[in-house]
């Protein structure tokens, strides 16, 4: 009895220790943190402190909204392995789906908790060529030719590197009509990869800084950062004929709100990015907004270019993984063959 | 039966010998045990199958004979270097001195940007050597540049303190009874300096083995060509194969451990033959 009583007496002095330890770091706030990929960062440093005033003045408690970047499949590991996510923002589905299968994080509908499949902008693979396009590379087929050096990131590492495999698949398949040209055409164009670096940012570093390459096939975003932060002087941007659409998924790491009490305002923080406000921040950095009136207003920035689904050509994310990206599967028939 | 009481200096032996061993079974014996037991999650055949995969055997051959190599210039260049900090006194020696401990401050990542900067065909290096027609960044070669380049401050550090105590003496001794330098060299210091210069080459072998953070950004990555060991595990982890990434691990470590166990015995040989045997 009277050993239980100090234990609890324990306990209790513990637990109002904690609490001012807590309130002490965070002025008894709530707090939100976003786990999202590399170079979302700042996207995100700028919608954070936008969706704080909205969610103040729709009545809401203060809040802070704290970001997590790194590699995107790294980020839904560490997620699995206990970091406290209450949102997830990615730029492939995979890496939320992981979360259903491992622990069921996330709920196995969330493409359907928000509206385009829980992708509130996209962005497309495009070309980023040297100045004057010394080479001429107009599309896909240039970048098979032999003595062509392009610069792709990792397809198993990143998903950058993912998205330029399945849109170069994408078109190959539409040209030659059969996979196994399909093959034929992506294993030219890898045996045409100098350096494979493990990310988006590591593959830019190689082709500006380095100046490794001929072509850096990489996100939309990505090549109109580089065009401005290093002046147009140096690089052009080409659009192919054909690429793909690469939209960035959003999630509620269910779980973890639940546990935490924060599902209400993590649902609010997702819906945030759909707003025009949220919409104008994502234009502003180079994504394309989902909302049309948006879109339409930066329409200069975003040239037209067709755009497949991994759902139209490919049948799915978890069919390219199975076909392409597994273990022995095509993308290392490919590389193998080198 | 006789009970044999050896004498000992400090008291509480048993006391010390159960906290080293279970600070040493904390630190380093159960997370690599961790490794092997998320192993045996996977059946045998599949084990054979991720860790004799050709792509991964290619980054074996890399990773390892690379390390090897590294360590082996390290040995030669290494030993050159503490004897001239040893021997020689010329203005910046302490510079000098210190500056060999940097590879061991700097953040490997920032090592590997550094290096290939250097070596990339834009760099201050780069450009003569692809000139010539030598590639270092994004090949090999670049792999071996940053393996030597992380593991140089081991053999300096272990080979330093030795000659710092060796007897000038042994040596004019020798001169006298009508050696040459090279025979002085090849029969009175290198012995004495053997035991810690494998010890220095082992060092640098183990850290280049592991060595993710410099390589990775001069190597180019490519699969069957410029793919390290440890990047194949990364590459694992990154797929959320946590079982095929700790299957070449364990790999890793077994040939790692079999690879040091041989060169400490080598070591210990050394040692007897040439200290303890006079």
């Amino acid at each position: 009895m009277s050993q239980s009583n100090k234990l609890s007496a324990i306990l209790r002095r513990s637990a109002f220790v904690l609490s001012f330890v807590l309130a002490g770091s965070a002025f008894a706030q709530t707090t939100l943190l976003n786990v999202s990929y590399d170079v979302s960062r700042e996207l995100y440093k700028e919608i954070n402190p936008a969706f704080v005033a909205a969610w103040k003045k729709q009545g809401g408690a203060d809040i802070t909204v704290n970001q997590s970047h790194g590699g995107s499949s790294k980020q839904a590991g560490s997620v699995i392995g206990g970091l406290e996510a209450d949102v997830i923002t990615m730029n492939q589905s995979p890496d939320i789906d992981i979360l259903v299968e491992r622990g069921g994080l996330v709920a196995a509908n969330w493409r359907k908790q928000f509206p385009h499949d829980a992708t509130p902008y996209t962005t497309t693979t495009v070309f980023l060529v040297r100045k004057g396009n010394p080479k001429s590379i107009k599309d896909w087929d240039d970048l098979i030719k032999p003595g062509y050096q392009v610069i792709v990131p990792n397809p198993k590492t990143s998903g950058n590197g993912r998205y330029t495999y399945i849109a170069a698949w994408g078109y190959a398949l539409d040209k030659t009509g059969s996979e196994a040209g399909a093959k034929d055409f992506v294993t030219k164009l890898f045996a045409n990869v100098p350096v494979l670096d493990g990310g988006g940012r590591g593959a830019t570093t190689t082709f500006t800084q380095r100046d490794v390459g001929d072509v850096l096939v990489t996100f939309e975003n990505e090549a109109i950062l580089i065009a401005q932060e290093l002046g147009s002087s140096k690089f052009d941007i080409v659009y192919p004929s054909l690429s793909i659409e690469a939209a960035a998924p959003v999630a509620i790491v269910q779980k973890v709100a639940a546990k935490r009490g924060t599902e209400k305002v993590a649902k609010a923080y997702l819906d945030f990015l759909y707003t025009p406000a949220g919409q104008e921040i994502i234009a502003k950095h180079d994504f394309r907004p989902r909302d049309p009136a948006v879109l339409k207003k930066h329409a200069a920035k975003y040239p037209n270019i067709r755009t497949f689904t991994v759902e139209q050509k490919l049948g799915g994310w978890a069919a390219v993984q199975k076909a392409h990206f597994a273990d022995g599967a095509l993308y290392d028939q490919i590389v193998a063959r080198k | 039966m006789t009970a044999t009481r050896t004498f000992r200096v400090l008291p509480g032996f048993n006391l010390t010998l159960g906290y080293t061993l279970g600070y040493l079974s904390l630190l380093i014996l159960i997370p690599l045990s961790a490794v092997f037991l998320k192993t045996f999650e996977m059946d045998w055949a599949r084990f054979v199958e991720v860790v004799t995969a050709p792509q991964v055997v290619a980054t074996y051959k890399l990773s390892f004979g690379a390390s090897l190599l590294a360590a082996a210039i390290n040995a030669v260049f290494g030993l050159m270097l503490a004897w001239a900090l040893v021997r020689y006194s010329f203005p910046g020696k302490k510079i000098v001195d210190a500056l060999v401990d940097l590879p061991f401050a700097l953040p490997t990542a920032v090592a590997g940007i550094a290096l290939t900067a250097l070596y990339a065909k834009n760099g201050w290096l780069g450009q003569y050597l692809e000139e010539i027609g030598i590639k270092v960044a994004f090949t090999p070669l670049g792999v071996l540049v940053a393996l030597v380049f992380i593991g140089l401050p081991f053999v300096v550090r272990t080979v330093q303190p030795i000659l710092e105590d060796l007897d000038t003496e042994l040596e004019e001794a020798a001169a006298s009874l009508g050696a040459q330098r090279w025979q002085t060299f090849r029969h009175v210091i290198f012995p004495i300096l053997l035991p810690a210069l494998l010890t220095g080459f082992a060092l640098a072998f183990a850290r280049a083995v592991g060595e993710y953070g410099s390589v990775i950004f001069i190597a180019g990555n490519l699969p069957f060509v410029s793919e390290i060991t440890p990047l194949m595990i990364i590459t694992k982890l990154e797929q959320y194969d946590y079982q095929g990434a700790t299957a070449i691990a364990s790999v890793m470590l077994i040939f790692s451990f079999i690879l040091l166990l041989i060169i400490n015995g080598l070591q210990a040989w050394t040692a007897k033959r040439t200290g303890r045997d006079r």
